[in-house]
């Protein structure tokens, strides 16, 4: 049964088996686009034509690399800049919703709180839809009533920003609040009676013992803006984000580009979630 | 204590303008907007929407299938993610199961879209899978495994997997493995463990990864667009039509209030079956 306990061989050897077979139904998908990223075709395929680094860093004009493809690269920076923006607003907000909810007793708390935990259970597409309404209805009455045009009420690369922001920063609320429940807050007391105010407490006491908790929360953040599809399929304007950009090409038909892009992804997220790990590691 | 009433509205202010302004107000619009006619000449409170929905039975249908299929999904990823669980928690060295656990995370922090890309590169017609299917004689002419319910299933499964998991490791984790010595001296078998121990003391990692991976099959996109089939209209796709396609938001906001009222009835009712609360749930 348990590692304890004189397990049978043929019980352990089918336990085995099945989280192999499983770890390859996990990793399959991902190790035959990378491989294909590779391979010297023109379709993301078997037969095995060659090695080739062609998709990466060809010019063109028949294939064109992803270095080359204007493209994908601008799909890439919009969504190096929204992960940004997102990252930044979430963190601050949700630094503040851990103080206010871990350390500050007022009425109806407990009410806000389950608000903040809200998002966890609203489908993506609701909160796009919901978004682009309540943005669209605000950017109506301000034009009557003030004849403001406001640009990024409609679909727009700020209005991706919110509407990311809107959820990402309960799951930063939620990693912040665990650490900060951790804090002995007798070491607080004893910065207040040497005769420090809240904020210098703040700033020289808790917000370095939070460091790795808010740069930890800071790259899920990113990473979750950088992937997101569903919330922002509606909400994206001009300036497609790579997961966007990306479907899009999917569905018209793919090409060995879409592989070399999702190797790059697969390369750097696992980066970011390493070095991440590697951080949160080094806190415990 | 002034300054300390200073620090609490700073931290109260942005915490309700985000709450207020990107929560609870575009919600409130969309139940707005699902009753009023979408008629520019005579605008007005109507039932019209909700009406429209429950008379084409495309639209009903769709939405039953997408629930049914939702639940079917989430039993398959829960059948799949006990053993890994228990066998990360338990069975595994435990030096060897932290390494195993960064493994099962690391491919869920890689877009969805990255994911079914690679299962369509895998499973279709001129895919990898008939590639060696072909090449071994197993078969003569390539099969569609794509585009049908099946594999949109299975790919919800997977792009779901790693909130099952989780909650279940962690609750594995939990279980006092002298309980389980304690049965097995006692002389009960294997499936009467799980039965009488295993299985509820997970009871409450089981709850929360059924209700994660349910919301989130309920509310994909991706996915049964791009692995479902024609036929496999998921009601997110009906949203989608009305508000980009049709242009018809008034329509869509109704479409949205009932998939938010389906999704969270039933993270409700699974949350007080099992007497949780959705705080203990999410930490």
């Amino acid at each position: 049964m348990i590692r304890s306990l004189n397990n049978g061989k043929g019980y352990l050897w089918s336990f085995h088996t099945f989280v192999i077979l499983y770890l390859v139904f996990l990793f399959a998908p991902l190790v035959v686009t990378c491989v294909l990223a590779f391979n010297d075709s023109n379709f993301p395929s078997l037969p095995w034509y060659g090695f080739s680094l062609d998709w990466f860093l060809s010019p063109g004009p028949e294939r064109i690399g992803v270095f080359h493809d204007s493209q994908n690269l601008r799909a890439m920076v919009t969504s190096v800049q929204t992960a940004f923006w997102v990252s930044v607003f979430s963190v601050l907000v949700g630094t503040c919703a851990s103080f206010l909810f871990e350390q500050e007793e007022f009425p109806f708390k407990s009410l806000l709180y389950m608000l903040m935990l809200v998002p966890l259970v609203i489908p993506g597409v609701i909160l796009g839809i919901s978004q682009l309404l309540a943005a669209n209805t605000m950017g109506f009455a301000l034009e009557d009533m003030f004849g403001w045009d406001v640009g990024w009420l409609r679909p727009s690369f700020w209005l991706v920003v919110l509407g990311q922001f809107s959820f990402i920063t309960t799951f930063v609320t939620l990693v912040v609040s665990a650490r900060l429940r951790k804090f002995d807050r007798t070491l607080e007391e004893a910065a207040l009676n040497l005769g420090a105010n809240r904020f210098e407490v703040i700033r020289y006491i808790t917000l370095p013992f939070l460091r790795s908790a808010i740069i930890g929360a800071g790259a899920v953040a990113f990473l979750m803006s950088f992937e997101n599809f569903n919330t922002t399929l509606f909400l994206v304007g001009s300036q497609p984000t790579l997961p966007i950009n990306l479907y899009l090409q999917v569905r018209d038909g793919s090409t060995p580009v879409i592989n070399a892009i999702s190797f790059l992804l697969i390369v750097g997220t696992s980066v970011l979630v390493l070095f991440n790990l590697y951080v949160s590691r080094k806190a415990e | 204590m002034k300054q300390s009433r200073l620090a609490f509205w700073i931290f109260l202010a942005p915490v309700l303008g985000w709450l207020l302004l990107l929560i609870v107000l575009p919600h409130l619009d969309m139940l707005y907007m699902s009753f009023r006619s979408g008629n520019f000449s005579d605008p007005g409170w109507t039932l019209a929407n909700y009406r429209t929905f429950f008379e084409e039975p495309i639209y009903w249908l769709t939405f039953v299938r997408t629930a049914t299929y939702a639940v079917v999904t989430t039993l398959f990823t829960l059948v799949i993610g006990l053993p890994v669980a228990f066998y990360i928690a338990k069975v595994v060295r435990p030096r060897l199961s932290g390494a195993l656990m960064v493994l099962l995370l690391l491919p869920f922090w890689v877009s969805e879209l990255v994911r079914v890309y690679g299962w369509m590169i895998l499973l279709r017609e001129s895919g990898v899978i008939n590639y060696f299917l072909l090449k071994a004689g197993i078969i003569d002419t390539p099969i569609e495994m794509l585009y049908n319910d099946a594999t949109m299933i299975m790919g919800l499964v997977y792009t779901s997997m790693l909130f099952m998991v989780v909650p279940l490791v962690s609750v594995m984790e939990s279980l006092d493995d002298s309980l389980v010595e304690a049965a097995y001296d006692l002389g009960a078998g294997k499936l009467c463990i799980w039965r009488t121990i295993i299985i509820p003391h997970a009871k409450p990692g089981i709850t929360s990864g059924c209700i994660v991976v349910f919301m989130l099959s309920l509310g994909n996109y991706l996915t049964p667009n791009l692995m479902g089939g024609k036929n496999s209209l998921w009601f997110t796709e009906q949203i989608y039509n009305q508000f980009i396609a049709s242009f018809n938001w008034n329509q869509g906001s109704a479409f949205g209030f009932l998939l938010l009222a389906l999704s969270s009835g039933i993270v409700w009712a699974g949350l007080k079956l099992t007497r949780q609360k959705l705080g203990e749930v999410a930490s």
